[in-house]
């Protein structure tokens, strides 16, 4: 399988010689094109640092990050934007849609950046819209639609400009538990029928049971990882559970 | 502690604060500068005539510094109650740290205690400096002549301007009192998160809004241009400056509604770059900001009408002077009163003497002191009125003017007199046929109302004799000297006509036998001191001089100037301030849109650009409307001001531009660094 995402000896210090954190201690992995994966951990095991390198929103102390065959860690100024509006998707905890415009016009924001003409930004929003159930709200204010709604049109926006890489930041962290699942199946559905790579931070058991591989992370190290393989949903659940468990407890921060 | 803490805010938001700061500056030293040139003209070497102006002018920049006090009052106060809001989160956390709302107000009062103090000595040291160039600005106005360069501190203006602001800022800490006292702890922690409604408009009701306000805004303009003559009464021109007012808000105000629509339907357009972005980000705070643009609008209308008005005020007078007091002297005097006219006995026997005999009698030698002279009459009777000249028009121009008096007597001139008396002044001169008269004036309105007389050929009969006009309109010419166009009228006729005809008036006007400008101040001198002579309270005889309408001029015009420079430049900075507040303000939801562009990969020079564009739009909205408005205020006020002349608009408008542009483009220049800089990326 060809090879999206490499993760090459990253590390990412915070603070003074004096007073080291270590956010990601010497992590490696790799993603391959068409998987969704989860990468679950506590708060503060470095998962969200180890997104914002990815996205490069943070910059990495050492190690490389290849998207692609680009080595985005010694990318600058506008290339980073260039790389980012182009090759990447974002969907964020808590959706960062633009108050100020409908949903169809921040969906269609992600691709005027990269000046696409305004006839095939409308045929590619109708398209997309009518793949995550979201042409109702095209019109709508974020101030009038429900969270679920938010997300999924925040994911409209993250895969409407057919990103390498879709990158989501605990996305059903602001979500109920009936809309999380909506969206979740849509991210199963753009997996698997549109063939986009996902990769998902977050810190709940039943959404990580949504992606085909978990990647557990503590400490900033890499602890475990789970591929679904054959696995029903369920079956995969009680497996990330039994994981959890052995990371320490509960992971909603119950320690 | 508390004091620490307010130091530390202070320093912390010194990059908020800034443009705050900018403006308290100003406007302390542009308070001083004014109130000190009281001081600097103490200093000049002028004559006691100019210094009545001067006093007169003093009074007045005093009189409108309350009047600024006010202006100055309300923007700081809303520029205060901007910077309190962008401060809830921070006094969430001191009430919910157990901090008393009292402990909170003691840090804003000595946050307002240092910005005050530290306001008020920069104003003040740099309103000294700059009012030393002032007093260079107040000499060459006054065409006093600076012997030597002296360094002026006016402690009383120093002492206005502690005691003004002082009461302004003790108004800003009652406020903030009240603020904090009022406040709520969930409201604070919920300010930033309260996503603003958009309240989308009708685009049919905002298409009609718009049509109609443009209706309402090109008959106000019609009011006060084409329909300008129906403009008896002060009170009229209420309507046009109300619809004017009341239209602006809802241009605005449809517009706003109207503009997104539009551009919103061109897909290329809007769909471009961070077009959409900039469009809604605009349109999201015209509906918030409406009434505040229309104020700013309004407020830059006035600065513009009373800049230019002023400047070319002052300008058309000086040169108006050049031809309207061609000679130096002009005396004049009743003649022939009747015995009951009110006036002395004295007076009504001296009434029967010419203006040389008065001098004579008064122990002036006019051989030896003038030279040039004229003597003539002007004659009039109570048989020719001002209607009766007017002929088939009266009625009609009677309602158009209601207020003009059509029962004054008219006034002659024999022709010979007056070819004397133009040759002296410059003027054309008028040849008459027997049977023909002409009217001579130079104030455009009444040379207007006159002229429909002409055209129909009115004819007139005096001492039997019937004359008809020469030309089908009114000469350009005058008789009396003054500083401004005020002939409304004086009919010159052949010299037959007037033999035996009732006198009205004698005036004798002469150049003085002089060389220098001393000798000529000397005789008139002399002249004025004729005022003291044991004969003087029998005669009415009055003179006028080109000296004295020279410095009656050059007063009244750098009087007009100062107060409109005072006016015009508070007004705007106000304005400017308010709209570069108001952007500020807002930045720190900007910051948090424009992170988000960021983090979906929009290139640097395109967000700049968006966040020129979107402050570009907030600047320029108002000021355009401001601008259409001014072309037909200025045209307005020209025609009020038409006595004084119109020659210089164009000359004050550059200046009034230079000014506009200095001001209101250097606080939107400060306004886009100050936000490049709050959405600068913080990692």
């Amino acid at each position: 399988m060809e090879s999206i995402l490499k993760i090459s000896n990253v590390e990412k210090y915070y603070g003074s010689k004096s007073s080291l954190t270590k956010a990601i201690d010497n992590i490696s992995f790799e993603v391959d094109k068409g998987e969704f994966v989860a990468i679950m951990g506590a708060s503060g095991s470095g998962k969200t640092t180890l997104l914002n390198c990815i996205s490069t929103i943070d910059r990495v102390t050492t190690g490389h990050i290849f998207v692609g065959s680009l080595d985005i860690t010694k990318l600058k100024g506008n290339d980073l934007n260039k790389f980012r509006r182009e090759e990447l998707g974002f969907i964020f905890q808590d959706f960062n849609l633009l108050d100020t415009l409908t949903a169809y016009e921040n969906i269609a924001l992600a691709l005027s950046i990269q000046n696409v003409p305004a006839k095939e930004i409308e045929a590619r929003i109708r398209k997309v819209a009518k793949e995550l159930d979201i042409e109702d709200v095209l019109k709508k204010y974020p101030y009038q639609m429900s969270g679920g709604q938010k997300q999924r049109v925040a994911s409209a926006r993250a895969i409407i400009t057919n990103p390498k890489l879709v990158l989501a930041d605990e996305p059903t962290g602001a979500l109920d538990s009936k809309s999380a699942k909506m969206l979740l199946e849509c991210f199963t559905y753009l997996n698997k029928e549109l063939s986009a790579t996902i990769l998902m931070v977050t810190h709940d058991a039943f959404t990580a049971s949504y992606a085909t591989r978990v990647i557990f992370i503590k400490d900033g190290k890499i602890f475990n990882e789970l591929h679904k393989g054959d696995d029903s949903r369920k079956e995969f659940f009680d497996k990330i559970i039994d994981v959890v468990t052995l990371l320490g407890g509960d992971l909603n921060d119950a320690l | 502690m508390l004091f620490k803490l307010s130091i530390k805010n202070i320093a912390r938001s010194i990059k908020d604060y800034a443009i705050y700061f900018f403006t308290l500056i100003l406007g302390v030293g542009i308070f001083y500068i004014f109130n000190a040139i009281e001081s600097q003209t103490v200093m000049m070497n002028v004559s006691s005539s100019t210094y009545e102006i001067i006093d007169l002018m003093n009074n007045m920049l005093s009189g409108v510094s309350v009047f600024v006090a006010f202006v100055l009052g309300f923007l700081i106060i809303y520029a205060n109650r901007f910077l309190m809001k962008r401060r809830n989160k921070e006094f969430g956390i001191y009430l919910t740290l157990g901090m008393s709302k009292r402990k909170i107000s003691l840090i804003l009062f000595f946050e307002t205690l240092i910005i005050g103090c530290i306001s008020l000595v920069v104003g003040l040291v740099l309103g000294t400096l700059l009012s030393q160039v002032m007093s260079l600005f107040v000499a060459n106005m006054f065409e006093a002549k600076m012997t030597e360069f002296t360094f002026v501190f006016s402690k009383s203006a120093f002492i206005k301007t502690l005691v003004y602001f002082g009461v302004m800022y003790i108004l800003v800490m009652i406020f903030n009192t009240y603020n904090v006292s009022r406040c709520k702890l969930i409201d604070l922690f919920n300010a930033s998160k309260k996503s603003e409604k958009i309240k989308l408009k009708n685009p049919w009701l905002s298409g009609i809004v718009f049509i109609i306000s443009l209706w309402a805004l090109g008959y106000a303009y019609w009011c006060v241009t084409v329909g300008v003559t129906d403009m008896q009464t002060a009170d009229k021109i209420l309507i046009p400056i109300a619809l004017g007012a009341i239209s602006t808000f809802f241009i605005f105000w449809s517009l706003s509604g109207l503009l997104l629509k539009i551009l919103s339907s061109i897909k290329n357009v809007y769909y471009k770059g961070l077009n959409s972005f900039t469009l809604r980000q605009f349109s999201s705070k015209i509906n918030t900001t409406v009434f505040s643009m229309t104020i700013i609008c309004l407020m830059l209308f006035f600065t513009i009408c009373i800049l230019a008005s002023a400047i070319s005020i002052r300008n058309s007078m000086t040169s108006n002077l050049k031809t309207m007091a061609p000679v130096d002297i002009q005396l004049d005097k009743k003649l022939d009163l009747p015995a009951n006219s009110g006036y002395s006995e004295g007076i009504i026997e001296d009434s029967k003497i010419t203006v040389g005999e008065t001098l004579a009698r008064l122990g002036f030698d006019t051989d030896k002191y003038f030279k040039d002279t004229v003597e003539f009459n002007l004659y009039a009777s109570n048989d020719i009125l001002v209607r009766d000249t007017l002929g088939d028009s009266y009625q009609e121009i009677a309602k158009q003017f209601p207020y003009l008096d059509y029962d004054m007597a008219e006034t002659f001139i024999k022709v010979s007199d007056y070819n004397k008396l133009a040759e002296l002044y410059g003027l054309e001169p008028i040849h008459l046929n027997s049977h023909e008269y002409v009217i001579i004036a130079d104030f455009d309105s009444w040379i207007n109302i006159r002229n429909q007389g002409l055209k129909q050929d009115v004819k007139i009969t005096i001492n039997g004799i019937t004359l008809h006009p020469k030309y089908a309109e009114c000469v350009n010419g005058f008789v009396y000297m003054s500083s401004s166009h005020v002939n409304t009228g004086i009919f010159v006729v052949p010299d037959n006509v007037l033999e035996n005809f009732v006198r009205e008036e004698g005036i004798l006007v002469a150049n003085y036998k002089a060389e220098t400008d001393e000798e000529k101040q000397e005789i008139e001198d002399m002249i004025i001191d004729l005022g003291n002579s044991t004969y003087a309270k029998n005669t009415d005889l009055e003179a006028t001089t080109k000296l004295s309408l020279y410095e009656g001029s050059i007063g009244l015009g750098a009087m007009i100037t100062f107060i409109g420079l005072y006016l015009g430049i508070v007004f705007l900075i106000a304005s400017a301030a308010i709209l570069a507040l108001k952007e500020l303000s807002e930045s720190t939801d900007n910051q948090e849109r424009f992170q988000m562009l960021r983090k979906i990969g929009t290139d640097e020079d395109m967000l700049n650009k968006a966040l020129f564009r979107q402050i570009a739009i907030f600047f320029m909205f108002p000021l355009i409307l401001a601008i259409i408005h001014s072309i037909f205020g200025i045209k307005f006020c020209a025609y009020l001001l038409e006595t004084f002349g119109k020659d210089e608009l164009v000359k004050s408008i550059i200046v009034t531009a230079f000014v506009i542009v200095f001001i209101y483009g250097g606080y939107f220049l400060i306004t886009y660094l100050c936000s490049k800089n709050i959405i600068k990326e913080r990692y």
